[in-house]
């Protein structure tokens, strides 16, 4: 970790466009929750709510704007080489712009979830922070798998989008078989005891047991983080010859 | 007193060579990196840099491989030719960012310092969004300087740059270079590399074409042959005339393009090439008018940087 690498990450990460995205997601969930609760809403619209949008949509595409965010612009207009040029270790670089990638997903992502299933349910209770830690733990794997897709790739906003929206909102929710390999349910899996009877009761459960989604999720984030790291040394900086 | 070395390096992207077993070696003082657009300066200096992975051969600073070895950039300052910084921040702000990253003891002093040598003290608390080119250029070499580096590495630094503004660069590369660093710079201009290199590395095509003095690489261009477009009121007597004496080496009658044909006999333009540029240069007229041919022209043909390049090359 590199305060200063961070402070210049975090400056471009919360400026501009990408900044008003971030914010204005979380806001829409705030809103849907705080209408669905003056309508009277019940614990099965708070799941869905929580769960087919919150986990299931914002923390992916927040992911990605973060992930791909913290490093994917530097690449792309050269900037990066004032980091490359320091005697810094490129996993110190790496793990730096994931961890104030992460922080990002907490606060526009995680936190957000938990407000929102407090004004959905009225209370500080299972649901609320069940949805939240999934959220908060499937916001930082994701932030692994889209740093790593900025580093590898220019066009990772794309393919991170195609992922984020037809594999994790649609494949992971809907098809079975496909669903053990979606981020989102490895991360509801690790919040199935806080969930516990009242996410059962709801119907809420994982498409993979709770140890092997914490399993997963530790491998992809190491994993990711670690192959970032590897290619980030040899990155190659100019495409002119 | 640092030494980059380059021994036999080569590299390629896929089918493309870019640089072409070049083994070079660039001391302390300013050394020049001459050659047209696409010769491969940027790849040899991101090679230099540590940025590139040699396809074969080595790049090493003072004995120690540069790629893949972070730690020479504590004596390594690099100017990259892209303007993109960190816009979001004032130059004071990203400087000292630079100096931090480099883990120096006091990085505020070191900014100061950078900053006053480059002379963007006063300008320094504005965003680098608000920048001129210049400034831009000036503040990317004070991040290059704040760990008061013994090698500088500078890609086409005077891209853009007005004339006083060069004029700046120049002095304070020059001064670099007398304090004992090495300073490498790349340019395709000449010019640029005349008034400031003490020594000139020219590549051509990504091949190593000459190196030496700028009196030296100057020499190696006007002894090649020159060319010579001549337009006259009879162009095959001067022909028969100018291949008589020894300064040539080959006379050929031709048709330029869009020329005006005006000439007596039909021919519109001798194309001749000259083994002794000044030898022809004086016999031209004498022969021109000992034989009463009027000379409506006389063009050198291919004094473009590329042509002479090209003959470095194929030397």
């Amino acid at each position: 970790m590199n305060a200063t690498v961070a402070r210049l990450t975090a400056r471009s990460l919360l400026a501009g466009r990408r900044a008003v995205l971030l914010t204005a997601l979380p806001v829409v969930l705030l809103v849907l929750a705080v209408v669905a609760r003056a309508l009277g809403a019940d614990d099965d619209l708070a799941v869905t709510l929580l769960g087919g949008f919150a986990l299931a949509t914002l923390v992916p595409l927040l992911g990605l704007i973060a992930g791909t965010g913290s490093i994917g612009p530097e690449i792309d207009d050269g900037s990066i080489v004032y980091l490359l040029s320091k005697p810094l270790s490129r996993d110190t670089i790496v793990v730096t712009k994931l961890l104030v990638a992460v922080a990002v997903v907490t606060v526009f992502g995680a936190l957000p979830t938990l407000v929102a299933g407090v004004v959905l349910t009225g209370e500080l209770g299972a649901l609320a922070l069940g949805y939240a830690l999934a959220a908060a733990v499937a916001g930082a794997a994701y932030c692994a798998l889209f740093v790593l897709l900025a580093v590898l790739t220019r066009n990772a906003v794309v393919i991170g989008l195609v992922y984020a929206l037809v594999w994790e909102t649609v494949v992971g929710q809907f098809v079975p078989g496909a669903q053990a390999l979606s981020v989102q349910q490895w991360s509801l899996a690790l919040a199935g005891p806080v969930l516990g009877d009242t996410g059962r009761e709801l119907g809420v459960t994982a498409a993979v047991g709770g140890s092997v989604g914490v399993a997963l999720l530790l491998a992809v984030a190491l994993a990711a983080t670690f192959v970032a790291g590897r290619r980030l040394r040899t990155i190659r900086l100019t495409s002119d010859l | 007193m640092s030494v980059l070395e380059l021994a036999q390096v080569s590299r390629w992207f896929g089918n493309v060579v870019a640089v072409n077993d070049v083994t070079m070696t660039i001391g302390p003082g300013v050394t020049g990196l001459l050659g047209p657009n696409g010769a491969g300066k940027s790849t040899l200096i991101n090679l230099m840099g540590g940025f590139l992975a040699p396809s074969a051969g080595t790049v090493t600073l003072d004995g120690e491989p540069v790629w893949r070895n972070e730690q020479v950039y504590r004596r390594i300052g690099l100017v990259p030719e892209r303007e993109a910084m960190y816009d979001g921040v004032s130059g004071w702000d990203f400087v000292l960012a630079n100096a931090r990253l480099h883990q120096l003891p006091d990085p505020e002093a070191a900014a100061r310092r950078a900053l006053d040598v480059v002379e963007m003290t006063a300008a320094a608390d504005r965003g680098v969004a608000t920048y001129s080119k210049g400034m831009k250029q000036r503040v990317k070499m004070a991040t290059a300087l704040v760990h008061d580096p013994p090698v500088l590495l500078l890609d086409e630094p005077f891209n853009g740059m007005d004339p006083r503004q060069r004029l700046q660069l120049v002095e304070l590369l020059r001064t670099m270079g007398e304090a004992g660093r090495t300073v490498l710079f790349s340019s395709h201009i000449l010019e640029e590399v005349e008034v400031l290199a003490s020594s000139i590395q020219v590549v051509v095509a990504g091949r190593h074409a000459a190196s030496g003095s700028f009196h030296a690489i100057r020499q190696l261009m006007t002894e090649r042959p020159h060319q010579y477009t001549v337009r006259s009121g009879d162009d095959r007597a001067l022909a028969a005339a100018v291949m008589a004496q020894g300064s040539v080496s080959s006379v050929e009658l031709a048709v330029p393009e869009g020329a005006a044909t005006g000439a007596r006999d039909g021919t519109t333009a001798l194309r001749v090439q000259a083994t002794d540029r000044s030898g022809f240069v004086r016999a031209l007229p004498r022969l021109a008018s000992d034989h009463g041919i009027r000379l409506y022209e006389v063009t050198p043909a291919d004094e473009s940087l590329e042509s002479v390049f090209a003959y470095l090359v194929e030397r």
